[in-house]
């Protein structure tokens, strides 16, 4: 090895360092303690003897794990559909605005993001007033313009609770895929357009045979990692809805169902590190299998000019 | 040359970010030791509110005990479970232990970190049998604490409001549903609870259940496994929960605990059913609230009307201190009669230490209600595994409450949930 590369091979290790113990100490160790902790029963906070696979039989037969699983992912697909439907659906058409130069699109492009560099958790905490039922400003809002019969108690209602949360997280978060897909957009070669417009293209067909087709990078991107935050999603419902995914269980999503397992939560539980570590992993190949299989499904649909 | 520099640079890098995410650094050992070897206490809690009460204990303690120096350290509530449990792991637990009772003490208890005290605290002897009772392992029947602070369920009512529309405090069911009337054709939310956060539901079943189901009776065949939670007493009784639905704030199922604490504080409400630990809250938030308590009313006049009362937490000592006999006469003092009403006196709990004499007149109140107590049935007997009675019951109360399940879907969830790891439900 000459000189050369030896100081190149130095330097790049220099730099990623930090970033892999990072990672190695954080995100790998953890994983594989989990996948350790989960194989052993637990008194309290004590390891004991090693059970094998018994926690995850334990999560997917027997009451009331198998019940609390089963509806917190139900909410995990529900947060999935939903945002893929709705806010990415406006996401892919704010992005079209934006790139088609509607008056204003500068500005908007800006508002739309403002949302996405907040904290979550205030976000959060301020919708959660927003959306008190007696003294929120949503309720409020109803009641001055005469629509006072559509008044809810949002939070603590089983049917709206989840969808309340999740059109919250969509206010948030909505600005992202207007950006990606915008991007997404500007990579589109200009002649391929003028070339459809000479054709006598409409602006529908542009749109989903030409656009749609060529921005499908893009909308992998997006889908990925809907997919990803839907099976994590935890700080929205933790924050608006309490550890317990109430009322009723109506929002628990497998993250709260996860923390309230392992770590128990401080009105009502005892901690089970090894059924919460099941839980865990769980989650993780769920996210890990899902991801890959939307990301090869994907490729296969992008289109080379 | 250069090579081994960039090398060495690596390394340092490397080998400082190892060491960032290093442990708690040591605190400094005292530079030079006195004549008396001085020993030195770590003592933990969750009580962040009320360190200064604490460290003017333990300076009460200390002037008595020169050899002895208490470090009171306390961490946030929430978290405080999660660091005491790391530090237990990491093999560096505090001497004395601020730990929470029944459940909460089981999972410290079971495993062995804590030290028996039944032979170390002869004080223990005096204290009452349901004080004792939050600091027994349910496993070995051994006493790991110094009970250190009850709380009992109450019904909170504003006095002023009484006088204006003229009410006298209720003793039965009929009576409290009369006054709740009166107040709403009065114009104010009778009632301040909400259904949003699942515990405060717990809370509300622990006031009005018990002299509904049987109180002690009920508890006491319920743990030994004679009857089950489908049982009609137990069933009934929560149906009276739903009586109590039309007095409620509107939309109640959407109000949150802190939403119920601004009504009562700000008059805004009539009622407000609750802990006695909401008391200092309430004066500290409005100190012009005239507020007394009453317990849960019973059907009819003269029967014994029980209120829920619990142990909130007991003073404890790790098993592997380095110097029991030190935390020994620590843990004697924290369960004498002085360190009892230092206590009462400057945090308004109602201390379990036999002798305590409560000035405040609300402690006083709170303790003339316990002439009828009874177990705060979850927490007590059923929140010692997953699924908990607790859990289980906030969440189904929730849909009760909501319609979206009766009493007799209520009663058989929490009857198989607890059944799953309760052995005297198993036979």
């Amino acid at each position: 090895m000459n000189q050369r590369t030896l100081n190149r091979s130095l330097w790049i290790s220099f730099f990623i360092l930090p970033g892999l113990l990072i990672v190695i100490v954080f995100i790998v160790t953890p994983l594989f303690l989990s996948m350790f902790n989960s194989m052993f029963a637990w008194q309290g906070i004590a390891r004991r003897e090693y059970v094998g696979f018994e926690n995850f039989v334990k999560i997917f037969s027997r009451y009331p794990y198998k019940d609390r699983f089963l509806n917190a992912f139900g909410h995990n697909v529900q947060w999935f559909v939903t945002t893929m439907v709705v806010q990415n659906s406006i996401g892919l058409l704010f992005g079209y605005l934006i790139y088609k130069r509607i008056a204003g699109a500068e500005l908007y492009q800006r508002v739309f993001f403002i949302p996405v560099l907040f904290s979550i958790v205030a976000v959060g905490f301020l919708w959660g007033l927003y959306l008190n039922p007696n003294l929120g400003i949503i309720n409020h809002l109803l009641h001055d313009i005469g629509l006072h019969s559509w008044a809810r108690s949002w939070l603590g209602d089983e049917k709206l609770a989840t969808p309340s949360i999740i059109a919250v997280n969509m206010w948030r978060w909505v600005g992202f895929p207007t950006l990606v897909f915008y991007a997404g957009y500007n990579t589109v070669p200009q002649d391929a357009v003028e070339a459809a417009y000479l054709d006598g293209v409409g602006e529908w067909t542009l749109f989903w045979k030409i656009m749609v087709p060529l921005i499908v990078p893009a909308i992998t991107i997006i889908t990925v990692l809907t997919l990803i935050g839907s099976l994590n999603v935890f700080e929205q419902v933790y924050t608006m809805a309490g550890l317990e995914g109430g009322p009723y269980f109506s929002t628990d999503t497998l993250s709260t169902l996860f923390y309230r397992t392992a770590f128990g939560a401080v009105d009502s539980g005892i901690p089970e590190v090894g059924i919460g570590s099941a839980i865990g992993v769980v989650i993780y190949v769920l996210t890990f299998g899902a991801s890959a299989v939307s990301v090869l499904g994907l490729r296969s649909r992008e289109v080379e000019l | 040359m250069k090579k081994a520099f960039i090398l060495g640079l690596v390394l340092l890098v490397t080998g400082s970010l190892l060491f960032a995410g290093g442990g708690k650094e040591e605190p400094a050992a005292p530079a030079a030791q006195p004549a008396v070897e001085k020993v030195s206490l770590e003592f933990w809690s969750w009580r962040t509110e009320d360190v200064a009460v604490y460290d003017e204990l333990i300076a009460i303690f200390e002037a008595a005990n020169p050899d002895i120096d208490v470090t009171f350290t306390a961490y946030k509530n929430t978290e405080y479970n999660t660091v005491l449990s790391a530090a237990i792991n990491g093999g560096s637990p505090p001497d004395i232990i601020h730990l929470r009772a029944y459940g909460g003490l089981e999972q410290y208890a079971q495993p062995g970190y804590l030290m028996p005290l039944d032979d170390k605290v002869p004080e223990l002897a005096g204290f009452s049998d349901g004080a004792i009772k939050g600091v027994t392992s349910i496993a070995d029947g051994v006493q790991y604490g110094v009970p250190f602070a009850s709380q009992t369920l109450v019904i909170y009512y504003n006095k002023a409001v009484y006088a204006d529309l003229g009410l006298t405090v209720p003793v039965t069911w009929a009576e409290f549903i009369d006054n709740l009337e009166q107040m709403k054709d009065a114009g104010i939310i009778p009632l301040a609870n909400g259904g949003k956060d699942g515990w405060t539901l717990e809370v509300l079943q622990g006031v009005i259940c018990p002299n509904y189901y049987g109180a002690n009776d009920f508890f006491t065949e319920l743990v030994a496994g004679d009857t089950d939670f489908t049982d009609e007493r137990y069933r009934t009784s929560l149906e009276k929960l739903l009586e109590l639905r039309p007095y409620m704030p509107d939309n109640f199922m959407g109000v949150a605990y802190a939403d119920t604490q601004m009504m009562f504080v700000n008059e805004m409400a009539g009622h407000f059913i609750g802990g006695s630990w909401e008391a200092g809250y309430f004066s500290a938030q409005n100190p012009d609230l005239s507020f007394d308590v009453f317990a849960g009313p019973v059907e009819s006049a003269g029967q014994p009307q029980y209120v829920s009362s619990f142990v909130d937490g007991s003073f404890g000592m790790s098993a592997a201190t380095a110097h029991p006999d030190q935390a020994t006469r620590f843990l004697r003092f924290l369960a004498s009669t002085e360190a009892g009403q230092f206590l009462a006196d400057n945090l308004r709990q109602k201390s379990d230490v036999p002798g305590v004499e409560f000035t405040d007149p609300f402690l006083e109140k709170v303790g003339e209600l316990n002439a009828h107590s009874t177990p705060y049935i979850m927490l007590v007997g059923f929140r010692y595994e997953q699924p908990t009675g607790s859990s289980l019951i906030q969440s189904t109360l929730q849909g009760m409450l909501a319609d979206t399940i009766d009493s007799a879907e209520v009663v058989r969830q929490v009857q198989e949930g607890v059944a799953t790891w309760y052995k005297p439900f198993q036979d």
